[in-house]
C-alpha cells in the first residue's frame, strides 16, 4: 500500500515537473513522437502491403502447382524445360487417385494463335485447353456469364469456350458473346461462358486476355497434331498447320506402310507414345499441405513415368509459393530497411532526450541539493529523474502511435491498401519507447543522484 | 538533561586541487537537548561549515560527532540522508523553496523520502496545521514567488518541522531579511522552541537574536573562543 502510495506520489510528481515547462517538453517528445509514428507507421503499411501482395498471388491460384515436362536433350543438345513430351492425361488421373493432399488437377494444353468474330479478331494471349477443374484451380469458378463447359464436352472434343473479360471488350465491343461463334483456325466455336475479372497478375500480365476450351478440341480439331508436338503454339500458329476441320480424330492420316496383320502385331509390339499436354495443374487442399502435395505429386509422377531413384525426373514442378516467398522476402527487405532508419530516428530522439534531461539536471541542481538535504537519498532522485524521462518517451510513444495510425488510415483511403492497426507493433513502440526513457535517461539521473548537498544547494 | 549534540576534536580541511584549505581547527562542544543555541562569528570564520556538520549534510576530515548516542561520523551516505529526514530540520539563509510549487507541497515534500507513514490526507492535515502555526494558514496554496521574504522563510521553518525533527538547525536564518520581519522569524524560532521543546541551533551575526538563545558559542578561525 505504502509502496504504491509512492509511486504514485512519484509519477504525480514526474507530471508536474514536466507540466512546469511544457514547450521544451513538447519539443523534446518531438524526436520520439517521430520516431515512433514512422516505425508504428511503417510497420502497418509494411504489412497492408505484404497482405496485398498475397492476395494478388491469390488470385493468381495461391494453392497452384504446375508440372512441366522435362527438356528434351539429345545428342548433349538441350532444348530447354517444356520440350520434352512427357505429360500424359493419365498423369493427371494418377495425380487424381494417388494424391490425397490434392485438391484437383488438370490437363493444359496451350496455343497462340488468332481468333476472329465477324471483322474482328485477337491473339489471345492465353489459350488453354483444360478440363472444367482448371477454374477450381485457379480460384475462378464464378462466371460472369453463362457457364464452363462440362467432362462431357471435353469427352466429346465439343467445340465450345469461354473467354476472359479482355477478349470480350476486344472481339464483341462489350456485348454478350454467350452463343456467338468466334473461329480459331478455322474451326467454329460457340462461347458459353464468360469469366469474371481478374486483374493483373503480379508480374503485370493481363489474366483476363484468356481463352478455354477443352483439351480435347483444343488438341486435337484446332492444333490437329496428336504427336511429336509438344508445344501447341508451333503448330497452332504456322499457317500451314493441319486444318482439322471435319477430321474429327487423331490419327486418321495416311498410312505409309501396309497395315499389319493381328499376327504381325503381336510379333512386333511397337513401343505406343500417348497423348501428351503441355502442363498440368493442381492444387493442394490448403496452403499449409502445399509441401505435402508437391510431395506426393512428384512420388506419383517418379513412379508413371518410371524414374529410377537418384535419377532426375523427366518433368519438374513449380508452385506459387516460390513466388509468394520471392515477393514476401523483397517487402520483407525493404520493410526491415526502412525500419532500421525509423530506428535511427528513434535513437536521434533518445539523444534529444538525454540532452534535456541533462540541461533539467543542471537547472534543478538547488531543488535536487534541497530535496537531499531534506531526506532524500541518491536513489530517490535517481527514480525522479527516470521516472520522468520514461514518462516523456511514453507520452511521445502515445502521441507517435495515434500519429501513426492517422498516416495509415490516410494511406488507406488514397491506395485502398487494406491496413489494419497492428497490436504487436504498437506494444514494440511502448516498450521501446520506455527503453529509450530509462536507456538515455540514465546517465543524466545518474549524475543528479551522485551531487552532493551542499555544492549543490550553492550552486548559482 | 542529556547531550543530544556531542562533538569532540572537529577537524575540518577542503582539498582545493593542491591547496589545502583548514576551516575548523578541532572543535569539542555538546549541546543539551531542548536547549536553544546560537552561533556566532566573523564571516568566514567556519559557522557554516560547522552547521553542517552539525546537520549531517557534511563529514568532518576528522573527530567524532555523536548524535543522540549515534557515533554519524562513519554513517554512509544513504544513512545519514535518513538521520536528516527523520532526526534533524533544516532553514537555509535563502529559504531554498521548490518553485512553482503550493507553500502546502513544499512543506509536505521532505514526507515523500521518509516513511512517516502518514496517507496523503494526513500528510496534508499535518502540512496545513503546521503552515498555521507558523501564521500562513491564509496562504497554504501560494506559490514561493507570490510570497514576501518572511512569509518564504516561515514556510522553510514548516517545511524543516514536518518530521517532527528533534533539532532544528537555521544557518543565517534572517540573513536576507530586514529587522522587522527578522525580529518576527526569531520569535517564532523561541516560540518554537519553548512550546514545541525542539532543542534549536541557529548561526547569526545578530546580537539581539543571539540575546534569545541560552547560550552563545563564538567561533573565530576555526575555534571556539572562550
Ligand atoms: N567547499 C569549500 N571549498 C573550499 N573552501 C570552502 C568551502 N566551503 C567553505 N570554504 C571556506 O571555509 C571558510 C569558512 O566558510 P563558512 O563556514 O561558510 O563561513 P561562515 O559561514 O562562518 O561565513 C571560508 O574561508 C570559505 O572560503
Ligand atoms: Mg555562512
Amino acid at each position: 500500500m505504502r509502496f504504491y502510495r509512492r509511486n504514485i506520489k512519484r509519477l504525480i510528481s514526474a507530471a508536474a515537473a514536466l507540466r512546469r515547462n511544457v514547450m521544451r517538453s513538447m519539443l523534446t517528445m518531438l524526436g520520439i513522437v517521430i520516431g515512433i509514428m514512422a516505425v508504428v507507421s511503417i510497420m502497418e503499411i509494411g504489412n497492408g502491403a505484404s497482405r496485398t501482395l498475397g492476395k494478388s498471388i491469390q488470385s493468381m491460384g495461391a494453392n497452384m502447382i504446375m508440372v512441366m515436362p522435362g527438356a528434351a536433350a539429345a545428342a548433349g543438345i538441350q532444348q530447354g524445360s517444356g520440350s520434352a513430351p512427357t505429360l500424359t492425361p493419365a498423369d493427371v488421373e494418377a495425380i487424381l487417385l494417388d494424391c490425397p493432399a490434392v485438391a484437383a488437377a488438370a490437363p493444359v494444353v496451350m496455343a497462340r494463335t488468332q481468333v476472329v468474330y465477324g471483322s474482328t479478331n485477337w491473339v489471345p494471349a492465353n489459350m488453354f485447353g483444360t478440363t472444367p477443374a482448371y477454374l477450381q484451380i485457379r480460384d475462378w469458378k464464378n462466371l460472369d456469364e453463362g457457364e464452363c463447359f462440362t467432362e462431357q464436352d471435353v469427352r466429346n472434343s465439343n467445340k465450345v469456350c469461354i473467354v476472359g473479360k479482355t477478349l470480350v471488350t476486344e472481339l464483341f465491343a462489350d456485348c454478350s458473346p454467350i452463343g456467338e461463334t468466334i473461329r480459331i483456325q478455322n474451326v467454329p466455336f460457340r462461347v458459353i461462358g464468360v469469366l469474371s475479372r481478374k486483374g493483373a497478375n503480379v508480374m503485370g500480365m493481363d489474366q483476363d486476355d484468356i481463352l478455354l476450351t477443352p483439351w480435347t478440341t483444343l488438341k486435337y480439331r484446332v492444333s490437329g497434331s496428336a504427336l511429336g508436338q509438344v508445344n501447341q503454339s508451333a503448330s497452332a500458329g504456322s499457317p500451314d498447320g493441319v486444318n482439322s476441320f471435319g477430321d474429327p480424330y487423331p490419327r486418321s492420316h495416311l498410312e505409309f506402310y501396309p497395315t499389319l496383320t493381328t499376327t504381325q502385331m503381336i510379333n512386333t509390339p511397337r513401343q505406343t507414345r500417348m497423348t501428351t499436354v503441355d502442363q498440368i495443374c493442381a492444387s493442394s487442399v490448403s496452403t499449409e499441405k502445399m509441401q505435402m502435395a508437391v510431395d506426393q505429386i512428384n512420388a506419383t509422377l517418379n513412379r508413371t513415368h518410371h524414374v529410377r531413384p537418384g535419377e532426375a525426373g523427366d518433368f519438374s514442378l513449380r508452385n506459387m509459393t516460390e513466388l509468394s516467398e520471392m515477393f514476401g522476402s523483397t517487402t520483407a527487405l525493404m520493410k526491415s530497411l526502412l525500419l532500421m532508419i525509423a530506428g535511427i530516428s528513434l535513437l536521434v530522439g533518445g539523444v534529444g532526450v538525454m540532452n534535456i534531461m541533462l540541461v533539467s539536471v543542471t537547472e534543478r541542481t538547488r531543488e535536487i541539493g534541497l530535496r537531499m538535504a531534506v531526506g532524500a537519498r541518491g536513489r530517490d532522485i535517481m527514480i525522479q529523474f527516470l521516472v520522468e524521462a520514461v514518462m516523456l518517451c511514453l507520452i511521445g510513444a502515445m502521441i507517435g502511435i495515434a500519429l501513426a495510425r492517422g498516416v495509415s488510415m490516410v494511406v488507406t483511403l488514397l491506395l485502398n491498401w487494406p491496413i489494419a492497426a497492428s497490436l504487436p507493433a504498437m506494444i514494440a513502440a511502448v516498450s521501446v519507447s520506455i527503453l529509450i526513457g530509462v536507456g538515455f535517461g540514465f546517465y543524466p539521473a545518474w549524475r543528479a543522484s551522485q551531487l552532493d548537498p551542499i555544492d549543490a544547494l550553492r550552486y548559482e | 538533561m542529556h547531550n543530544v549534540i556531542e562533538l569532540t576534536d572537529i577537524v575540518k580541511t577542503y582539498q582545493r586541487g593542491e591547496i589545502t584549505i583548514p576551516v575548523l581547527h578541532g572543535i569539542t562542544l555538546s549541546i543539551e537537548a531542548g536547549s536553544m543555541t546560537a552561533i556566532m562569528g566573523a564571516s568566514g570564520s567556519g559557522k557554516s561549515t560547522l552547521l553542517n556538520i552539525l546537520g549531517c549534510l557534511d563529514r568532518p576530515s576528522a573527530g567524532t560527532y555523536r548524535l543522540d548516542g549515534l557515533d554519524v561520523t562513519h554513517c554512509s551516505r544513504d544513512e545519514r540522508a535518513e538521520i536528516r529526514n527523520s532526526k534533524l530540520g533544516f532553514c537555509f539563509q535563502h529559504f531554498h523553496l521548490l518553485p512553482r510549487m503550493s507553500a502546502l507541497d513544499n512543506v509536505t515534500m521532505p514526507l515523500d523520502y521518509g516513511d512517516s507513514g502518514l496517507s496523503p490526507q494526513q500528510a496534508q492535515d499535518r502540512g496545513a496545521e503546521l503552515l498555521a502555526q507558523v501564521g500562513l494558514a491564509e496562504r497554504m496554496d501560494h506559490e514561493p514567488a507570490q510570497l514576501s521574504g518572511g512569509q518564504q522563510q516561515r514556510v522553510a521553518i514548516a517545511r524543516a518541522l514536518v518530521n517532527r525533527p528533534a533539532i532544528l538547525f537555521a544557518d543565517e536564518p534572517t540573513g536576507a531579511l530586514d529587522s522587522r520581519t527578522s525580529a518576527e522569524i526569531l520569535e517564532l524560532f523561541r516560540q518554537l522552541h519553548t512550546d514545541v521543546g525542539v532543542t534549536v541551533v541557529l548561526v547569526t551575526h545578530d546580537q539581539n537574536v543571539a540575546a534569545h538563545a541560552k547560550r552563545i558559542i563564538h567561533i573565530q578561525d576555526g575555534l571556539i573562543a572562550a
